[in-house]
């Protein structure tokens, strides 16, 4: 029988997966993938502990993450190419302009 | 008939969100985060939250991930040389991990958690109607504030893709 463990163990193991995609990936792109792959797995906890809950809240909780995630992709990406039209460059490790 | 299911998706969802991470074509990546937005769907809707099930296909896997895959083309990314990972990056990964698995576990080990599974309430989120209903009584001003950032959003993409003069006049 799946618990409510099962899913909270498959949301921690997919927001680990994001959290070391962002920590260890140098391409701003793949960074940015990453930082959806976590917001979907808190969106996985939300919906469960909705589920198990009996409450609508999580429900519409993730309704509102996902419109903000859709926010913030359309305006990250419009950074990135701004930054590669002035930079040609998404690595990261090249954009250290105000390190020095 | 769902404990399978459940296994199946999500070992989907695992093993598509490790190749995101691993695979050094960004494109593949991208097709890698798709098919773990179809697999989460999936799992939405095995925890019968239909209506969000729909929405993470249209939004997820449909519109964000084919502005994903549009900038991947526009900006033609080469592949660059692996740099090394510097030492700081191990240290703040070790740790990083260290406390999600303390996290996990005392959230997985705590009482409450364990023994709903036990009394399923009735699935709350299935139907559309009570959705909207919370939507526009309950969270009405979290829905007005949404709309307005979507808004606010729309004009910073707008304002963000301008090309600017020198002197920060737009052409």
């Amino acid at each position: 029988m799946i618990g409510l463990e099962h899913y909270i163990i498959v949301s921690c193991l997919l927001f680990s997966i994001g959290f070391f995609g962002v920590l260890l990936r140098k391409n701003t792109l793949v960074i940015y993938m990453c930082l959806e792959l976590m917001l979907n797995a808190s969106n996985l906890a939300l919906v469960a502990f909705s589920r198990y809950n009996g409450g609508m809240g999580g429900n519409v909780f993730v309704f509102f993450i996902i419109t903000v995630a859709a926010a913030e992709v359309a305006v990250g990406l419009a950074i990135i190419v701004a930054l590669f039209r002035k930079r040609q460059t998404v690595e990261v490790e090249e954009l250290n302009t105000l390190k020095n | 008939m769902t404990d399978v299911f459940f296994y199946i998706f999500s070992t989907v969802a695992l093993a598509a969100g490790i190749g995101v991470v691993l695979s050094r074509n960004t494109v593949n990546g991208a097709m890698f985060l798709i098919g773990t937005f179809l697999s989460m769907a999936a799992i939405f809707v095995l925890l019968e939250a239909y209506f969000l099930a729909v929405i993470q296909v249209l939004v997820y896997a449909g519109a964000v991930m084919v502005l994903f895959l549009f900038i991947i083309m526009l900006l033609d990314v080469r592949e660059s040389a692996a740099k090394k990972t510097s030492v700081y990056t191990w240290v703040a990964s070790v740790i990083g991990l260290a406390i999600l698995i303390v996290g996990t576990a005392s959230i997985v080990s705590a009482d409450s958690i364990k023994t709903k599974a036990a009394a399923l309430p009735e699935p709350s989120g299935a139907s559309l109607k009570p959705f909207g209903y919370e939507l526009f009584t309950t969270y009405l001003l979290p829905m007005q504030v949404t709309g307005f950032l979507l808004l606010i959003a729309m004009i910073g993409v707008i304002a963000l893709s301008k090309k600017l003069n020198t002197d920060g006049s737009a052409k």
